[in-house]
């Protein structure tokens, strides 16, 4: 799984981002089974109860849901893990601004430069 | 969750010096906890009592309700920090005196791990590499259906590919009425996979938390608290 999280973070709450951000952008579909509570902590390297917390999480916002003997699924209704990613794009991209505004850049100078990257 | 671990007050002297100065603590089950500690802070002391190696000089330990003896012996699977198996020993031999010694032991789990490994039963010890061998001792642990699983230094000196197979090991045999105790001074490398911390300080518990409180009370890694807790 390609997940770093942030260490200084609490685990719990990057793992539910992740996993909202996976449907948001139908890594793993609206219906679709999600792989199991110790797949999950060993392909992430945390531990189950970490896992498993998130999945109820998940669950209590109304983004999953477990079918008993069988496992998680996505809700096919997937409007609040797109939500949340939103929120998670904003928060990143207001981070990097307020970081380079600290480095005394103006918003022009920061699109210019933006620009220049995506033609390398 | 029932408990699994109880320490009550547990004092241990080598001779003037404590090597554990009043430990309380308890460990309940489904829980991976991480033992950290500067060398000399009192974790193999600590491991050594649990395991009924060494005795307190004053307190009280008991694993599910047992002082350390015969019965907790059934209990418990301990990976010492130093190997302790015979290096002519074949894969095979080691697996079947393992067999022999835990009625706890599962054969199949063991020659499972082993065989996804590659590696030949009939082989010596001697004859593994370092790595390999590691990873053996972690297999003849982990195969055992143990309430408290003790690692000491499991992932100490080894490869990242090696760690990363002994981090995933003991994820894979996580089961909620165990516990599973790992002392490590390599926190950063592990500290995902750890639902407690317990930091010990020269021979007294200075921390006792879940890693997502200490993240979420510090603004910072369990390893960069560490790092403030211990410097010198």
């Amino acid at each position: 799984m390609n997940w770093k999280p942030d260490k200084k973070r609490p685990i719990c709450p990057q793992l539910c981002e992740h996993l909202c951000v996976l449907i948001a952008t139908r890594k793993i579909g609206a219906g679709e089974k999600l792989m199991s509570v110790r797949e999950l902590a060993v392909s992430a390297g945390v531990t189950p109860n970490t896992v498993q917390k998130s999945f109820e999480q998940l669950e209590q916002k109304g983004i999953i849901h477990s079918i008993r003997g069988s496992g998680w699924y996505v809700n096919e209704d997937t409007q609040l893990a797109a939500e949340i990613m939103r929120k998670l794009v904003a928060d990143k991209t207001t981070s990097y601004l307020n970081d380079m505004y600290g480095l005394g850049l103006t918003k022009e100078s920061i699109i210019e430069m933006i620009k220049e990257y995506q033609n390398e | 969750m029932s408990e699994i671990l109880r320490c009550d007050n547990i004092y241990k002297s080598y001779g003037a010096k404590p090597a554990l100065n009043g430990v309380t603590l308890t460990v309940e089950s489904g829980k991976i906890i991480g033992l950290l500690g500067p060398n000399g802070a009192g974790k193999t002391t600590l491991i050594k009592l649990i395991n009924g190696l060494l005795t307190p000089t004053s307190g009280a330990l008991t694993i599910m309700g047992n002082t350390p003896g015969v019965k907790t012996k059934t209990l418990v699977s301990y990976l010492p920090d130093v190997s302790y198996l015979n290096n002519w020993m074949t894969v095979e031999k080691i697996v079947a005196m393992f067999a022999d010694f835990y009625d706890d032991f599962r054969f199949d789990l063991a020659y499972e791990m082993i065989e996804r490994l590659g590696i030949d039963r009939k082989e010596r010890l001697k004859s593994l590499s370092k790595g390999n061998k590691e990873k053996v001792c972690l297999i003849l642990v982990m195969s055992r259906s143990a309430k408290l699983y003790v690692l000491d230094e499991p992932i100490a000196g080894v490869d990242p590919a090696t760690r990363d197979y002994i981090i995933s090991t003991i994820i894979n045999n996580y089961n909620p009425e165990a516990s599973v105790l790992i002392s490590t001074h390599l926190i950063s490398d592990i500290e995902s996979v750890l639902d407690d911390v317990i930091f010990i300080k020269d021979g007294q518990i200075v921390l006792h938390d879940t890693v997502d409180q200490i993240r979420e009370a510090h603004g910072k890694s369990v390893d960069d608290l560490f790092r403030e807790v211990f410097k010198w």
